[in-house]
């Protein structure tokens, strides 16, 4: 048993100490409520067909790199300035990794909103209600994974961490289900692949919402998660 | 004076020797007063052969009291009372047939502020193997002065003015004359209080360096106030307050993920 689960984490010695850890988790939270927006617009143009939703995300992937940027500059800083260890340090080594899970998700929303556009110029399909919902699951999990960030909560993380599964059975079923138009009609080839790849960054978003999990249960306990997943394919 | 027999003599217990591996030392349920006052509570702590131990805790909390038990130093200040085994290669080291002359040869130590004797450099490391006659001539000397020196890594300085004052060497290469002195008479473990706290950052890390190398020859304690150094150096830490072992564990766990709460606020900074 960690003692890091016995209650909240005390103040520093050193106030400006406390202050720097304060800003690279606010440069976090600030990152995720960004990169959560963007997978709801996404989601919201893969849902509706919105064109401008997808160039909203589009237009706004330079703030996550630009707070990506300035995590990773803060945090070396504070490495250097302040050596931390213990809990200070896991919290300082995770923010860099995390930032990193929240950047990739970002691009993955970006390549979303590209291929929505790309879609509206093509034969109109309708987008498969599994696609819409599994988009939904990711959004969520965007979320709440952010929630048990803020929260320091290793359990709801955990909760976050098994949600996975769903989203991957999603991206099972909408291939198998894009499959099939495919067959039936060669000329919805084109569009079904755009759809095929839209689905596939919807899953590697919830795989990364996995991987923040991972190293939200690192922060806290400083061991890492047991991986073995029973259902894992 | 009665009859002094070396501590290499004493007969092993039939606990110590059924460990696996027996640690170099041992101290189980140490309690020390100086006067009235409890300095140490129950303290139990292993030192493994060849490896580096390292005391932290804020000042007062006895680690450098638990120190100078290691090599009875604490015997020379009055009032002050030791209760509790500690042994050396399972051996009590305060059984009263032990000399502690020849204790202190088997644990040497090296202290805070570097004390070299107003002597020459030669005369400095040749001192103590002279008094417990370990060479029998000046050739001898000379050899034990020179691996000394080679082991504490100041020879390439100071082998062309052996004869100079030991106190005309700078703080770090006092620091190292201290440490050749100590190797000098071939001690088993070497007890470091605070070695570095009064040199600067390049004589530090020399020292740092020394300690890793002097680690395949000797078992080395060190008490330490700066974290950082106690993470580069051991392979174990411990830490202390208010007299009590609070953890003792492997320096990478006790740095990255301890157990106990006071030992997170100590190393983090949150304590007070």
């Amino acid at each position: 048993m960690s003692m890091s689960e016995s209650g909240p984490i005390k103040k520093h010695l050193v106030r400006a100490y406390d202050d720097d850890i304060e800003q690279i988790t606010r440069l976090i939270t600030e990152m995720g409520a960004i990169v959560e927006q963007q997978v709801a617009f996404a989601t919201q143009a893969l849902a509706e067909g919105d064109e401008h939703a997808a160039r909203t995300v589009i237009d706004r992937d330079p703030q996550v790199d630009a707070l990506e940027e300035r995590l990773d500059q803060t945090a070396i800083r504070v490495l250097a300035i302040r050596q931390p260890m213990a809990i200070d340090l896991r919290i300082i080594a995770m923010a860099l990794k995390i930032s990193n899970d929240l950047e990739r998700m970002g691009d993955y929303a970006v390549n979303i909103a590209k291929r929505v556009i790309r879609l509206q110029s093509q034969t109109r399909i309708r987008p498969i209600p599994t696609m819409v919902m599994m988009s939904e699951m990711c959004q969520e999990m965007v979320k709440d994974i952010l929630d048990a960030y803020i929260a320091r909560d290793p359990d709801k993380a955990m909760a976050v961490w098994k949600r996975d599964q769903e989203v991957d059975n999603a991206h099972n079923s909408v291939f198998r289900e894009l499959l099939t138009y495919m067959l039936e009609d060669p000329r919805k080839i084109t569009p079904c692949i755009d759809l095929i790849f839209i689905a596939k960054n919807l899953e590697r978003i919830g795989d990364h919402a996995t991987n923040i999990a991972e190293k939200i249960h690192y922060m806290i306990h400083g061991h890492e998660i047991n991986r073995s997943r029973d259902d894992e394919q | 004076m009665a009859t002094a027999i070396k501590v290499d003599d004493l007969p092993k217990t039939e606990v110590q020797a059924a460990q696996r591996p027996a640690p170099k030392m041992s101290a189980r349920k140490v309690n020390l007063w100086y006067g009235q006052k409890q300095a140490l509570f129950d303290v139990d702590l292993d030192v493994a052969k060849n490896s580096v131990v390292a005391l932290i805790g804020p000042s007062g909390c006895g680690k450098s009291t638990f120190l100078r038990c290691l090599n009875r130093m604490n015997d020379t200040i009055d009032g002050c009372r030791v209760e509790g085994d500690i042994r050396l290669d399972g051996r009590d080291i305060y059984d009263r047939s032990v000399d502690v002359v020849q204790l202190r040869r088997q644990v040497g130590m090296v202290f805070q502020k570097p004390n070299p004797f107003p002597k020459s450099i030669y005369e400095n490391v040749a001192y103590g193997p002279r008094i417990h006659g370990l060479a029998a001539n000046k050739a001898e000397f000379d050899e034990i002065v020179e691996t000394s020196l080679k082991g504490a890594g100041l020879w390439n300085e100071v082998a062309d003015r052996l004869s100079q004052p030991g106190n005309s060497l700078s703080g770090g290469q006092q620091q190292r004359l201290c440490i050749a002195r100590a190797i000098a008479v071939a001690p088993d473990v070497i007890l470091m209080d605070e070695p570095c706290s009064a040199l600067d950052p390049i004589a530090t890390a020399k020292i740092e360096e020394l300690i890793d190398e002097l680690r395949q020859h000797f078992t080395i304690c060190i008490v330490t106030h700066n974290m950082q150094q106690a993470a580069r150096v051991s392979q174990k830490t411990a830490f202390f307050h208010l007299g009590k072992l609070i953890e003792f564990g492997d320096t990478d766990q006790i740095f990255t993920n301890p157990k106990q709460q006071m030992t997170q606020d100590y190393i983090t900074g949150r304590f007070g």
